[in-house]
């Protein structure tokens, strides 16, 4: 060694590089191509894999739905001390007012109902009926409005208002019958400045008139919520001097009109349509859920709730996720340990047999792989119900009475049966592969050094064949801890796992945050154990092969 | 990167003896050796092991078959019996039934029929675990997943020997084959020379007194085989113990052991010390596996005190020693050693057949000359010189007269 080192600088190649980067040179082509050659596997990956993963991932923390639906609410809700014991100020409910208003016109406020009643049951009505009765909240000003003149009344004229000049001519042209695409609302200036409510909130009417209804906005009356802003713009006493459009007579009338309105409690009106609205608890879970982002999936994936005082347990009966979670774990750590205790044995006289027979066996072993999962697991259905062949054949032979027959289906006995029957091959490849390779000499060995039968395999075979148990473990614990069907099928509600749960929700309660959440944990989980595994036994102890 | 510095080292002390004579004909060495060993023993008054003939036999084979299928009888009749501490060696081709005869012996397969006795008791209804036999493998089969001290330290863990007892014996055993330093290794962590080395004191350490190797040299290179060739014969002898030495080489068979088993076709063709396997072949499939052997063929045209005539395939008439022939007319082949085999009248005796030969290929090999002959039709014919002075440098095309003494020429079974 010394020679080497003894030189000075770093070897150079023929060239005079040095010889390191005249090396990295020539294997970055090599790199290149096996790069080229998988990487339309990794695409595939990445887009079948990752991705989803990552999505799920993102989904379980993911909350933009409270703040999208409802964005002056929650803002202004921001500065509310849910401690103070006092519902929300009435800008709030005025606010609220506008954003269920449009929520409900784009038929948003139901899915915001239902992703809250995950956290406060009951949520999901109540924005159900709000959205049916809010219109009646605005109508007093529409009213009011309409009374005082024809003008607002009619759409042609607040578009001729509420739109500039170029746009009016632009709409008035436009022909409703051609391919042209109708021309998208442009506010007019002075009153953007003048009537700022109003210019909003017809800027989002006449957008989702125009793109989401794909209507013609000459032909649509105005939301009441216009009316609404309308009004609040006015009260205020904007310097209407400046202004000289359409409409300007209108609105000086209108704007000495108003301090005489009849005005609306938006609080009350609320209250009205629901006294849940005064409820302290319905506006902290919306208070709570307002950020974009939410432990709330996760807290709820094991069995806790947000409040005011941090994340606390959920009370006892609604406690499930734990409990499943701890089931699944105690269920497939049983399946993993039937699988070897059934399939060592197996392997192992696999692994001793002339090639021929073992063959022919190993096709038996593999013969499940080729009959249907659905099909394997109806048999079992078919097997173990109280009037199948196993109870039948256990009454035949007199093990237990008629009248007791055994309930080995719709419980735990009947998934970690079933389960054990399917995931059984993966134990018995990867352990015949390895025992495949433990020469026979090894046992010889130990005999002739006195050993006895016993200890030769416990002391010898058995430890040489630990990597083939590691393996198929692994294969069958990871296998099973996320298996759907058969548990399904076969495991009644005592016999469950938590994939049953989390498909529960993706697909009957469109939970899909909180389904996200224990896939999330359950992946955790999973990878947990693996280093967990690779700490105690190491995971070069595991070979799936020679 | 030190232990392998040591592994060298230690690997060149021991192949030396090895290198000097490495030109030298193997066969002929191991004969060398043989005679070297029989003086050792003359001049202590020892008896040469291979010289007793055994009344209190340790190890017994009695009229014993085998066969795997049913069909075939893998073993035919074997009839062996050794005294204790005889080193032993079954030598034959692939497939003639060592292994199987030695497997039976260990008590991993059972004789189909016939009777294995060891110290007077049969042996075959005794489970392989308690037989007490220590067995060296062709792979060493050291356990992979223990170190070379728990290795050597499992015989006498199954034994129930206390710690210190078994790390004193353990300790004993690898200095007596000079690995002590490789104790807390793994068995993958070693060269094949070392795996072996581990494996013999791996059988040797719970003391038995019958070890049984299945080519154990098979997978080393020459230089290495040899060595440990030297190592194990010493070793059985200074320790006393009795060996059965398998090897289909018959280099390391007549360098090793006290007596050989050639074995062919299931059976013993001969049982013999190895100079006299050497010498005095008892039918010509021994004589053609052991060494370089000349033969032609002929038939016997007169049996007389000790003498035969025998007229070869070409109508020459030859005498040579009957050794595996009994009538006259019967087909015979003559078996005669290419060392025995002289050109310079001066070095015959009177009674030396002379024949004529032409020269086909000259081989210069250091300390012999190899010369290929025509000799009474057969080409093949070889004739070896030891390298001196006044011997000549043969040219293809030459024509000679060659001759050997009719005692080392051998009728033997055609
Ligand atoms: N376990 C076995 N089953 C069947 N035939 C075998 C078995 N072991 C050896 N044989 C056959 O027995 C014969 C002798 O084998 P073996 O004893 O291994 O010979 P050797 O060791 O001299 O090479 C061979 O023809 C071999 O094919
Ligand atoms: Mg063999």
């Amino acid at each position: 060694m010394a020679d080497i080192t003894d030189q000075s600088g770093p070897m150079l190649a023929a060239d005079g590089r040095p010889l390191k980067s005249s090396l990295n040179r020539a294997l970055r082509r090599q790199k290149l191509r096996a790069l080229a050659l998988i990487a339309p596997l990794l695409i595939f990956i990445m887009v079948t894999f990752i991705a989803p993963i990552a999505d799920m991932l993102f989904r379980s923390v993911e909350n933009q739905i409270v703040s999208d639906t409802l964005p002056r609410t929650t803002e202004t809700l921001a500065d509310w001390d849910a401690d103070s014991g006092e519902i929300p100020p009435p800008e709030v409910f005025e606010a609220l007012y506008t954003d269920i208003f449009v929520a409900q016109e784009r038929k948003l406020h139901t899915r915001l109902g239902s992703r809250l009643n995950y956290e406060l049951s009951g949520v999901s009505s109540l924005f159900r009926k709000s959205g049916r009765r809010v219109d009646d909240i605005g109508e007093v000003y529409q009213d009011q409005f309409e009374d005082l003149d024809d003008f607002w009344k009619d759409s042609e004229t607040w578009n001729a208002l509420m739109g500039s000049d170029d746009w009016n001519a632009a709409q008035i042209q436009w022909d409703e019958g051609s391919d042209d695409p109708q021309p998208p609302f442009e506010p007019r200036e002075e009153i953007t400045g003048l009537l700022p409510q109003t210019a909003e909130i017809f800027q989002i009417f006449a957008d989702f008139v125009q793109r989401e209804d794909e209507d013609n906005l000459a032909d649509e009356d105005p939301w009441e919520l216009v009316y609404s802003a309308l009004y609040t713009d006015l009260i205020q006493t904007p310097d209407l001097s400046g202004y000289g459009g359409p409409g300007s007579a209108e609105l000086l009338v209108a704007m000495s009109a108003v301090p005489d309105f009849e005005t609306v409690d938006h609080a009350a009106a609320f209250e009205d349509i629901d006294e849940d609205w005064h409820s302290i608890e319905v506006w902290q879970t919306i208070q709570t859920y307002s950020p974009d982002f939410t432990s709330g999936y996760f807290l709820n994936a094991v069995d806790m709730k947000k409040s005011p005082d941090g994340p606390e347990m959920r009370p006892d009966d609604e406690q499930i996720y734990i409990k499943l979670f701890i089931r699944t774990l105690i269920m497939s750590l049983a399946i993993t340990g039937s699988c070897i205790l059934l399939g060592y044995p197996v392997a192992w006289i696999l692994a001793n047999l002339p090639a021929r027979t073992a063959n022919l066996l190993m096709i038996l072993v593999l013969l499940p792989f080729w009959t249907s999962l659905l099909v394997r697991t109806s048999a079992w259905k078919v097997m173990l119900q109280q009037q199948g062949v196993v109870n039948d054949t256990l009454v035949w032979l007199g093990l237990v009475a008629d009248d007791s027959r055994l309930a080995l289906i719709n419980n735990q006995t009947g998934t970690i049966i079933a389960m054990t029957h399917i995931l059984l091959p993966f134990m018995i490849l990867p352990l015949y592969s390895v025992m495949k390779t433990i020469p026979p000499s090894y046992l010889r060995a130990a005999k002739s050094l006195g050993a006895t039968n016993w200890t030769a395999f416990w002391r010898v075979y058995f430890p040489q064949s630990v990597p083939g148990i590691g393996a198929g473990s692994i294969l069958v614990f990871i296998l099973a801890i996320g298996y759907y069907i058969t548990p399904e099928l076969v495991g009644g509600t005592t016999g469950t796992f938590i994939s049953n749960r989390i498909a529960y929700h993706i697909s009957s309660s469109l939970n899909w945050g909180l389904a996200a959440a224990l896939g999330t944990i359950l992946l955790a989980l999973v990878l947990g154990l693996y280093w967990a595994y690779d700490r105690i036994v190491g995971i070069d102890n595991v070979k799936l092969g020679g | 990167m030190p232990s392998e510095r040591n592994l060298t080292n230690h690997e060149t002390r021991h192949s030396r003896p090895a290198q000097v004579n490495r030109l030298r004909p193997a066969a002929e060495f191991a004969l060398l050796l043989i005679k070297q060993r029989r003086k050792r023993a003359e001049a202590t008054g020892e008896p040469l092991l291979a010289d007793i003939k055994s009344d209190s036999a340790f190890v017994e084979f009695e009229r014993v078959q085998k066969s795997y299928d049913g069909e075939n009888l893998v073993v035919k009749d074997l009839n062996l019996s050794m005294p204790k501490g005889e080193f032993l060696t079954m030598l034959g081709p692939s497939g003639s039934g060592k292994t199987t005869c030695l497997m039976m012996l260990a008590g991993f397969e059972t004789a189909t029929h016939g009777d294995i006795r060891l110290a007077g008791k049969s042996i075959n209804n005794i489970p392989p675990h308690k037989r007490g036999i220590g067995m060296v493998f062709q792979n060493y089969a050291l356990f992979p997943h223990m170190t070379v001290a728990e290795n050597l330290s499992f015989p006498l863990e199954v034994r129930k020997m206390g710690k210190s007892d078994r790390e004193a014996k353990v300790k004993r055993a690898l200095d007596m084959v000079q690995m002590g330093s490789f104790a807390g290794r793994r068995p993958a962590q070693l060269s094949g020379g070392q795996q072996q080395r581990i494996a013999l004191a791996r059988a040797l350490v719970f003391e038995p007194e019958l070890v049984l190797m299945d080519e154990p040299l098979g997978a080393l290179d020459k230089q290495l085989r040899e060595t440990l060739q030297f190592e194990i014969t010493n070793l059985a002898h200074d320790l006393g113990i009795t060996v059965v030495y398998v090897t289909h080489d018959q280099t390391e068979a007549l360098t090793m052991s006290d007596r050989v088993a050639v074995f062919d076709d299931g059976r013993i063709q001969q049982l013999a010390p190895p100079d006299q396997l050497y010498e005095a072949p008892e039918n010509s499939f021994v004589a053609q596996f052991i060494g370089e052997n000349n033969t032609l063929e002929g038939v016997v045209k007169e049996i007389q005190n000790g003498h035969a005539l025998v007229q070869l395939d070409d109508g020459e008439l030859i005498t040579a020693k009957p050794v595996n022939v009994s009538a006259v007319g019967e087909r015979t082949r003559v078996s005669i050693r290419p060392e025995r085999v002289e050109y310079k009248p001066d070095r015959l005796s009177d009674q030396a057949h002379m024949l004529d030969a032409e020269v086909l290929e000259f081989i210069y090999m250091g300390d012999v000359f190899r010369t290929r002959l025509r000799v009474a039709g057969s080409d093949s014919f070889v004739m070896k010189c030891r390298n001196a002075p006044d011997q000549a440098r043969l040219k293809p095309g030459e024509k000679l007269k060659i001759g050997w003494l009719p005692e080392d020429c051998r009728a033997l079974d055609a």
